[in-house]
């Protein structure tokens, strides 16, 4: 008893993590902000992940999105301003209809999601996945698992081949 | 009890949040910010159902391929900005208005 209000309190302080730093990714002012924000976002996932029990999952989003992604991204806000004026900022536009379309996609989500009769089954998974999802990507998923390299492959060479200077 | 709603919950407000920055904001690493959210509330729903629902690891695959895909439109997307901000230097999308590289 006393260990699952312990279990509901760490859940909901990943939510809170999560959900709170979501908004300031979209309403704060500095774009650096918002590039942080997105940071604990980030590590709020990985943390419902892990109580998903998800442990792979969780390390993935760890290394590749607060790793891969964020960094990228703080490249990008970086290279595409100039250092000198640290203000960064962001501007938002025609808040208030956006607002209130977002309020109600958000209800009629909701209400699907909370109304709709899901078939909650078998049980958790085995906690450590990590051997599991080896053997699915190695027998059953080869093929999207193959074709995930190449599109990889391809986003390498693409990306390069975009921002490369043109020397003529 | 912590139940399969809860994070649908989460998930649908990650969504909302992530379509608001796409909604107003116009510099375009900002939008990319709100497409990553979405994509997060996708995976969350992935993994809950594959906890909750299915009780095998299907959903947790697709997660994986998720995360992938991700990872290789953020590289081309922010390769696309870089190169926008070169040209016509600005990311605002409202200034990327043609074709023409």
């Amino acid at each position: 008893m006393d260990n699952n209000l312990l279990a509901q309190i760490v859940f909901y302080a990943f939510a809170a993590t999560t959900v709170g730093s979501a908004a300031v990714v979209v309403f704060a002012r500095s774009l650096i902000r918002s590039a942080f924000a997105l940071l604990f976002t980030f590590f709020g996932v990985a943390g419902l992940y892990a109580f998903l029990g998800a442990d792979f999952l969780a390390a993935t989003q760890m290394v590749i999105y607060v790793g891969g992604i964020l960094v990228l991204l703080l490249f990008g806000v970086m290279l595409t301003h100039k250092l000198y004026d640290m203000n960064l900022k962001s501007e938002t536009y025609q808040f208030w209809p956006a607002l209130i379309v977002v309020l109600a996609v958000f209800a009629v989500l909701a209400t699907v999601m909370l109304r709709t009769r899901w078939h909650t089954g078998s049980g958790a998974v085995a906690a450590p996945t990590t051997a599991a999802i080896g053997e699915l990507l190695m027998n059953d998923y080869i093929l999207p698992f193959e074709v995930a390299s190449i599109l990889l492959l391809i986003a390498l060479i693409g990306a390069a081949m975009i921002v490369r200077r043109r020397s003529e | 009890m912590i139940g399969l709603n809860h994070y649908l919950i989460i998930s649908v407000a990650l969504f909302s949040l992530g379509i608001m920055a796409v909604f107003t904001r116009k510099n375009a690493v900002n939008v990319l910010m709100g497409v990553e959210l979405i994509l997060n509330s996708a995976n969350i729903n992935l993994v809950a159902f594959s906890r909750y629902s299915s009780g095998n690891l299907d959903g947790q695959i697709f997660a994986i391929f998720v995360i992938v895909v991700a990872a290789a439109e953020a590289a081309v997307a922010l390769a696309i900005v870089l190169s926008m901000y070169r040209i016509i230097k600005t990311v605002n999308l409202d200034r990327a208005n043609t074709l023409k590289g």
